[in-house]
């Protein structure tokens, strides 16, 4: 609790609370459906491509966030479109875009500023580092994901789980799709400052995948998932200010824990 | 008037064709088995009925006041769903969401209509267990049930018993004889199984690539085309 207070009085740990909360959550609602639409790896995909239009951004003197929401988005859809007409599979072509878009920023950040500390940053994120502007833009932009999402929760749920049967009676399953991809899109690029373009899929991997150890019902597992997702987070980053180790990892370090703990009690739930 | 009617409809996978030539009419309460060898076209041919795949030629008539988004399926599993953490409660309610247009969460109306697909098909017992831990035949009655959320005209159904064990099979099918008889639901279903599931039907279509024959049961039997089809299967 002491430790809480002093974190608390820290204006920059402050924001970096708040932001971390609002995208966890965000990350958390919308990995239950991308887990279970067997888009887990589209995380890595964004965040790839998000690093390459940071680091192009930071090249062109460039607003960061302004840039990278916009491309993310135009590569989330670009993804879920594939599902339907594909020559080159889902998983390859994120796998393309994964390793594309990274030799891309790799290659921007060297002609430009070198491999610096900065580079390390966006690889293993750096909450710290955000600033008040920032953080105003992740706030606002966290809040309207969520409530889209409760908005739109029954047909995110058809969607997840029967899309030809949504589509046949009727539903834009189409839309739908899009919407998901679009706040997927904004989500990702807001975790990846806290999170780092090479963890941040974890934040949508595995809570989801841990409250599905345990729950029954897709209400609850979105719940359980969001609750362990703060709680992850909240851990993590009280970790990371004790022992000052890098606060992506300690978040995903503490969500392995969760998962294991979970997958556990289902196993000794199954054996009775 | 009739429901449904087709006139000369084909369909084809990147310019090849797969089905042509398809012409029938149902009207309302009719039951319709569509039977053929695998690879004959059933499943595309449903997959047009659903709006799911546009006809490559020809036209697709929905009459009677039925719009194409009043139609309820049974699709055959994916690989999503047997892992799904999802109430049967959720999987049934989620069936009446082409009632909803614009409004964003299920009303009254809503879940009354989900309650009722639920008794008809007597899973109400079954309301808060997950989807994945029931048995094949309690999955393809939820399924049911969401389907009967999304029509009350017309039910299309693609192999809705492969996979499951013989008594379920039979549970199933009289189940949609039941709702076929008593909500004059429309039934157009798919099978392989051609001498069970013919007996509960009223129409035939047999297809190969083109349509070989349509018309009534008895006189499908009386036909060579379906006296040899259903010594084949022997």
């Amino acid at each position: 609790m002491k430790t809480l207070l002093e974190m608390l009085s820290y204006p920059f740990l402050v924001r970096a609370l708040i932001v971390g909360c609002l995208v966890s959550l965000c990350a958390s609602l919308l990995g239950t459906s991308l887990v279970l639409k067997r888009y887990s790896m589209i995380g890595d995909g964004l965040s790839h491509v998000g690093f390459a239009a940071l680091a192009i951004a930071y090249a062109l003197n460039l607003a960061p966030m302004s840039l990278s929401i916009p491309v993310c988005v135009i590569a989330a859809f670009f993804l879920l479109q594939l599902e339907e007409n594909a020559k080159i599979k889902g998983d390859a072509a994120t796998a393309l875009l994964c390793s594309g878009a990274l030799a891309v920023g790799v290659m921007t950040i060297s002609l430009t500023t070198g491999m610096n500390t900065d580079v390390c940053n966006y690889m293993f994120g750096s909450i710290l580092a955000m600033s008040p502007s920032d953080v105003e833009l992740s706030v606002v932009l966290s809040i309207i994901v969520l409530l889209l999402y409760l908005l739109f929760y029954p047909r995110i749920f058809a969607v997840t789980f029967d899309e030809s049967f949504a589509k046949a009676s009727g539903t834009n399953t189409r839309l739908y799709n899009m919407v998901i991809a679009l706040l997927t899109a904004v989500t990702i690029v807001l975790g990846m400052r806290m999170m780092g373009t090479l963890l941040i899929s974890s934040l949508i991997v595995f809570p989801s995948l841990t409250a599905m150890r345990i729950c029954r019902t897709f209400r609850w597992t979105v719940l359980m998932s969001a609750l362990f997702s703060l709680s992850g987070f909240l851990v993590g980053i009280i970790l990371s200010y004790l022992y000052s180790i890098p606060t992506g990892a300690s978040i995903v370090v503490i969500d392995i824990l969760l998962f294991f703990f979970f997958s556990a009690v289902e196993m000794l739930r199954e054996r009775k | 008037m009739s429901l449904i009617s087709l006139k000369d409809v084909s369909f084809s996978y990147e310019g090849r064709m797969v089905l042509s030539g398809v012409s029938f009419e149902l009207s309302d309460g009719d039951y319709l088995c569509v039977v053929g060898e695998n690879g004959a076209g059933k499943s595309t041919l449903l997959k047009g009925l659903l709006g799911l795949k546009k006809p490559s030629g020809g036209q697709i008539l929905f009459g009677d006041g039925l719009s194409n988004s009043e139609i309820g399926c049974l699709p055959q599993q994916t690989q999503t769903q047997r892992d799904f953490p999802a109430s049967v409660w959720e999987v049934v309610l989620s069936g009446c969401l082409n009632r909803l247009s614009f409004f964003p969460f299920y009303r009254r109306k809503e879940r009354e209509r989900a309650e009722q697909a639920m008794e008809y098909l007597k899973i109400t017992g079954l309301r808060k267990h997950c989807y994945r831990n029931l048995s094949g035949g309690q999955q393809q009655r939820t399924l049911l049930a969401r389907a009967l959320c999304a029509t009350s005209k017309l039910l299309i159904l693609d192999e809705p018993v492969s996979g499951l064990d013989p008594r379920a099979q039979l549970e199933l099918y009289e189940l949609v004889r039941e709702l076929n008889r008593k909500l004059h639901i429309t039934i157009i279903m798919v099978s392989h199984d051609v001498r069970q599931a013919l007996p509960y039907a009223n129409k035939v279509l047999h297809l190969a690539h083109k349509q070989l024959f349509f018309g009534g049961r008895e006189e499908y039997l009386e036909t060579e085309l379906g006296k040899g089809f259903l010594k084949g299967g022997e």
